[in-house]
């Protein structure tokens, strides 16, 4: 068999071996659905809960959109005077690492409390927050590796500060952006999904942790499980979308999108 | 070469912050057309002196006189010994980069690129990436980046160092029909003894710690230059001549 078909049929396999023991299990030994729901009740919930959960699931990606957009402006922009003045690194990078070493569990209550009653505003400064790290970093080393020699030519050619941003490090810096989106991009989710948790918001607008947590205290396990399923599934969806946008942008120079025949 | 250098060092003195001594008290003149050699060990200080030529970096002591005051950049082509292309941009886009930041119009840059590439044999491959072509190909597109400003002095820092001998005999080649044909002036840095009799008219032999010149030879041979002058008498002699002179610098 050859590896591309490998590569999808190998895991569906797998899945398909999985769900059919637990859906087995489940009825053999008749574990009662608010304890272990089986696969095909979560299926079931998932299509006559969907407008609800759907409704949900937006409110949940349009956080984690936004504050993983303010994440990529604000990053870029600081690694790009960064790039500029090298003191402003040295006087602010350390504490844009106590921003992401801090658990964000930790600093939630007092974002909502300072924010509050504006919840949605409080929502997306944390998913920034968890964001905005990977971008930084990665920006700024990418914006920092442009090559030694170039460089030089381009000082050769009398090249102004901005023409060297532009024609030199922006692009030597791309790879390592795109590297920093991917992983931002998961951790945007999180942190929209963990604040949510933490801010434990009621009413109209409310995102899929807080069906999670509806969920369990009505012993509503399918519901929990079908919540959980548009999380990853919004996960995965993020991580496919920006691994598409790198190869498109990469594909004709970069060594790691180069397809090779040896 | 009866008039005055085109650009001369005086005295010209390299220490770098660490505290080492690149270069002390060098005296090159380069004449208008001339194909010079700058010859020795590795760590002599030859491209350290070439990247000073060009204005990469600051002089511990001693200067550099130019014989028209304005020295400008246009008039400097450089060559590493690297290609140093930007891997994100087509031959043809990191031909036009010098002119690009020139500010030279869209139309005019891409006719001049294309131009140059021509020139160095490499019609048919503007929209080729970097990952795309061989080594040679690499230093083609980085000789024509140098030539597209039409510059008047061009600096080479071992260019085709990393290149197979077939490959550099031919840009050997190339180079020296480009230079005929152009009247540049070259000051090229090498540490092949053959390499530097088959191209130059003068070479100057440099010794390291600290980087000097101990002498200078003439290679009394007339251009153009093919294989014949590679396997002639004359050229046996000065790869000789200037072997030895290698030697004592490495010995001084």
């Amino acid at each position: 068999m050859n590896e591309r078909v490998l590569r999808w049929a190998a895991p569906l396999a797998i899945a398909a071996a999985v769900l059919g023991l637990w859906e087995w299990a489940i009825a053999a030994y008749e574990v009662p659905k608010y304890i272990m729901p089986a696969p095909s009740l979560i299926a079931v919930t998932l299509v006559t809960d969907w407008s609800s959960l759907m409704a949900s699931w937006w409110v949940t990606l349009q956080i984690t959109l936004a504050g993983l957009a303010v994440a990529v402006v604000g990053g870029v922009l600081l690694a790009v005077l960064f790039s500029q003045w090298r003191w402003l690194e040295l006087s602010l990078f350390p504490y844009a690492v106590i921003l992401q070493v801090t658990p964000i569990v930790a600093i939630a209550p007092l974002i909502i409390i300072w924010l509050d009653p504006n919840i949605k505003l409080a929502l997306l400064v944390m998913a920034w927050i968890v964001a905005f790290f990977p971008i930084l970093s990665n920006t700024t080393l990418g914006l920092n590796s442009a090559d030694h020699n170039l460089l030089n030519l381009f000082q050769l050619y009398g090249a102004s500060r901005w023409q060297v941003l532009w024609h030199l490090k922006l692009p030597a810096a791309l790879p390592y952006f795109l590297g920093g989106l991917r992983i931002a991009g998961g951790l945007a989710l999180i942190g929209a999904v963990v604040a949510e948790f933490t801010a434990g918001t009621g009413g109209a607008e409310t995102g899929l942790a807080f069906r999670i947590l509806e969920s369990g205290y009505r012993l509503n396990i399918a519901r929990m499980f079908a919540a959980l399923i548009l999380i990853s599934g919004t996960g995965v969806l993020i991580f496919l979308a920006f691994t598409a946008l790198t190869h498109v942008l990469l594909r004709k120079w970069h060594e790691s999108a180069v397809r090779r025949e040896n | 070469m009866s008039d005055a250098p085109l650009v001369a060092l005086r005295d010209v003195t390299k220490t770098f912050a660490n505290g080492t001594v690149a270069l002390a008290g060098l005296d090159l003149e380069i004449g208008e057309h001339e194909f010079l050699s700058l010859l020795g060990p590795s760590g002599c200080g030859k491209s350290t002196a070439l990247r000073l030529i060009a204005g990469l970096g600051e002089l511990t002591a001693g200067r550099i006189d130019w014989r028209e005051q304005h020295a400008a950049a246009r008039d400097i082509g450089f060559v590493f010994q690297e290609p140093t292309l930007m891997p994100w941009a087509t031959a043809l886009a990191n031909v036009q980069l010098p002119l690009r930041l020139a500010g030279v119009a869209a139309a005019e840059r891409a006719e001049r690129a294309r131009a140059a590439l021509a020139m160095v044999g490499l019609d048919g491959f503007e929209k080729a990436y970097p990952r795309e072509l061989s080594g040679g190909m690499k230093m083609r597109v980085s000789i024509a980046r140098a030539l597209v400003t039409e510059p008047r002095l061009l600096l080479l820092d071992e260019p085709f160092a990393a290149l197979d001998e077939i490959t550099r005999f031919r840009l050997n080649d190339d180079l020296l029909k480009l230079w005929q044909d152009q009247a540049w002036t070259v000051v090229f840095v090498t540490h092949s003894v053959y390499e530097s009799v088959y191209l130059s008219g003068r070479i100057a032999v440099m010794a390291a710690r600290p980087g000097r010149i101990i002498e200078t030879v003439a290679v009394e041979a007339p251009y153009p230059r093919d294989e014949t002058f590679r396997t002639s008498q004359t050229y046996n002699d000065h790869c000789r001549q200037v072997s030895g002179a290698l030697h004592k610098a490495m010995a001084a």
